[in-house]
């Protein structure tokens, strides 16, 4: 399932002694490499959406993958607004995509 | 209350770190990314010898050298705010609070974001954001790429992601307009590309460096584009619309005149599974802005940079700028513009030795040579602008500064 690492490469080398680690988004379970970021590991995983925006429901990614922008906001062990490009994956992490906020939430909405 | 806190872990932070430790001075680097380096770790390039210089290696040495003098170096961690204290600054972060007798700024550049209509798809992201995908977490963005936008990291990250073993589809001009700016100008853009002609094994290219005009090179540009590394470059062509349902599946593209207008009639769909927009890089100066430094607009330098002199100091008693945030330019400039912020710092704090003066002075010289030498200019006139700056500063600042 990892076909998108760049296993080898003419310059950098190849990938070597890479440890596997467990991540779970919105319940499914994925493989992570130790040293990956959320974004980048769950991009290796095919993994392209990582919330729903607030209002439009559209899906969203990364867009900028350091830090720049707040694309790739999502939950992480129940903490919101999570950079994933920023944050390192660790053993069964917990993270959670970015759903749209209910009405009550936009436009000049009351609680 | 240390010494130096210095924002950002790139080539001008860990310079400035080390030239300052180098002198037993205490330092912290506080650096957001999960790795020391900044954007110095997603860079690969192929020097005229033909040798590569591969971006993790050289930020490893810099990390090491910094490691080995006692800094203390913070990754993961965002500075969000900034106060003035007496003697010193107060810098807050996602961690502690931390306080510093000085303070540099070393937070680089960022992207200019060129927004068209379906950008927000997954699957589009910014080129540096494929860079670092790419070499960096060594993950492919995906098997097909369009990369809109053409200037000097459009093409040179194109390469990189060649080398990850992305199939490059096209690159080529965002849609005209307001937002897009120069960006979608074929005459602007041909300019920019022959600043690159040392760098393209492209016969063409590197001939339109010492004898096209920018003008007569747009127009007699090939509707198709030519190729640099087997990637088409298609000044002609435009970006319309980005398409997909859930995630990029294809960009609608146009021929475009020289001017830059769309060609009625000419519209056609280009499938691929992901888009790089490439609008260029601007001082990334938030932290200086909160902190109250003046700030002037200098397009040679990507934008508004804080006003600074040539030692790296600001209008404000102890803060440095250096790198990218004061211009964007190489990483090896900005490492030789860290060094100095460094030697500034400690000759400001009583550390310069004997010969710190002809220290200083000679750093400040290996930056213009370093410019002068760099393998990427990103803008013309970078060295003619930096000497105006540091004269607005001197006419302004001067009296108020420790004199150096
Ligand atoms: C996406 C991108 C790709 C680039 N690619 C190339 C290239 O291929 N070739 C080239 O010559 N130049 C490239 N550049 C230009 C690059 O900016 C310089 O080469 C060089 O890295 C600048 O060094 P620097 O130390 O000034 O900043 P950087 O190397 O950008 O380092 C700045 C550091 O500051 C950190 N930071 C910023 N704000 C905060 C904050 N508030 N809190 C904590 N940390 C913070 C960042 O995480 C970053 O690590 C690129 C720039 C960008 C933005
Ligand atoms: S993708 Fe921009 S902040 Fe993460």
């Amino acid at each position: 399932m990892n076909s998108m690492r760049v296993e080898h490469h003419p310059v950098l080398g190849d990938l070597e002694n890479q440890k596997e680690i467990k991540i779970y988004f919105d319940g499914q379970e994925y493989t992570a490499h130790e040293g990956d970021t959320i974004a980048s590991a769950l991009l290796a995983s095919g993994i392209r959406t990582l919330r729903l925006h607030e209002d439009k429901a559209t899906p969203r990614g990364i867009y900028c993958n350091i830090g720049h922008c707040f694309e790739c906001r999502v939950r992480v062990n129940g903490k919101n607004t999570v950079r994933a490009c920023l944050t390192p994956v660790e053993n069964h992490m917990q993270i959670e995509s970015g759903t749209p906020l209910s009405a009550s939430f936009i436009k000049g909405g009351t609680l | 209350m240390i010494d130096l806190v210095v924002v950002g872990a790139g080539p001008a932070g860990l310079g400035a770190a080390i030239a300052a430790a180098e002198h037993g001075l205490q330092v912290c680097v506080v650096d957001e990314f999960v790795k020391p380096g900044g954007r110095l770790l997603g860079q690969l390039h192929e020097e005229p010898d033909g040798k590569w210089v591969n971006g993790i290696e050289e930020a490893q040495k810099l990390y090491s050298r910094a490691i080995e003098l006692g800094v203390n170096i913070l990754c993961g961690v965002s500075v969000y705010d900034l106060q003035k204290v007496d003697h010193g600054w107060c810098v807050y972060t996602t961690d502690e609070m931390i306080e510093s007798k000085c303070l540099l700024l070393a937070t680089g550049a960022s992207e200019t974001p060129i927004p068209i209509p379906g950008w927000t798809l997954p699957g589009v992201m910014s080129i540096g954001a494929a860079q670092v995908m790419g070499n960096v977490h060594r993950v492919k963005p995906g098997e097909k790429a369009i990369i809109i936008g053409v200037n000097v990291l459009s093409v040179a990250i194109a390469r990189e992601l060649q080398l990850c073993g992305v199939h490059v589809e096209s690159i080529l001009l965002p849609q005209p307009g307001i937002l897009a700016g120069d960006a979608a100008q074929p005459e602007k853009m041909m300019e920019s590309l022959l600043r690159l002609s040392h760098l393209a094994p492209s016969p063409l290219i590197r001939m339109g460096g010492k004898w096209v005009s920018p003008k007569l090179g747009a127009r007699l540009f090939p509707k198709n584009g030519f190729k640099m590394w087997g990637i088409p470059i298609q000044l002609r062509k435009t970006a319309l619309e980005i398409y997909g349902e859930n995630q990029v599946e294809g960009v609608r593209i146009a021929e475009v005149s020289a001017s830059g207008d769309v060609l009625p009639g000419t519209e056609k769909t280009v499938s691929a599974d992901f888009v790089c927009i490439a609008g260029g890089l601007t001082p990334m100066s938030e932290l200086a802005s909160v902190a109250g430094c003046s700030f002037c607009y200098v397009p040679e330098l990507g934008g508004h940079v804080p006003l600074h002199n040539e030692f790296m100091q600001t209008n404000l008693a102890g803060l440095y700028v250096a790198g990218n945030i004061t211009g964007v330019e190489s990483a090896k400039v900005a490492r030789a513009q860290g060094k100095v912020a460094g030697l500034s710092v400690a000759r400001v704090l009583k550390a310069l030795t004997y010969g710190g003066n002809e220290k200083l002075h000679s750093a400040v010289e290996e930056v213009k040579e370093t410019r002068k030498n760099a393998l990427i200019q990103f803008q013309p006139g970078i060295e003619e602008a930096r000497r105006e700056l540091y004269g607005k500063f001197d006419e302004t600042h001067k009296k108020t500064l420790i004199s150096i």
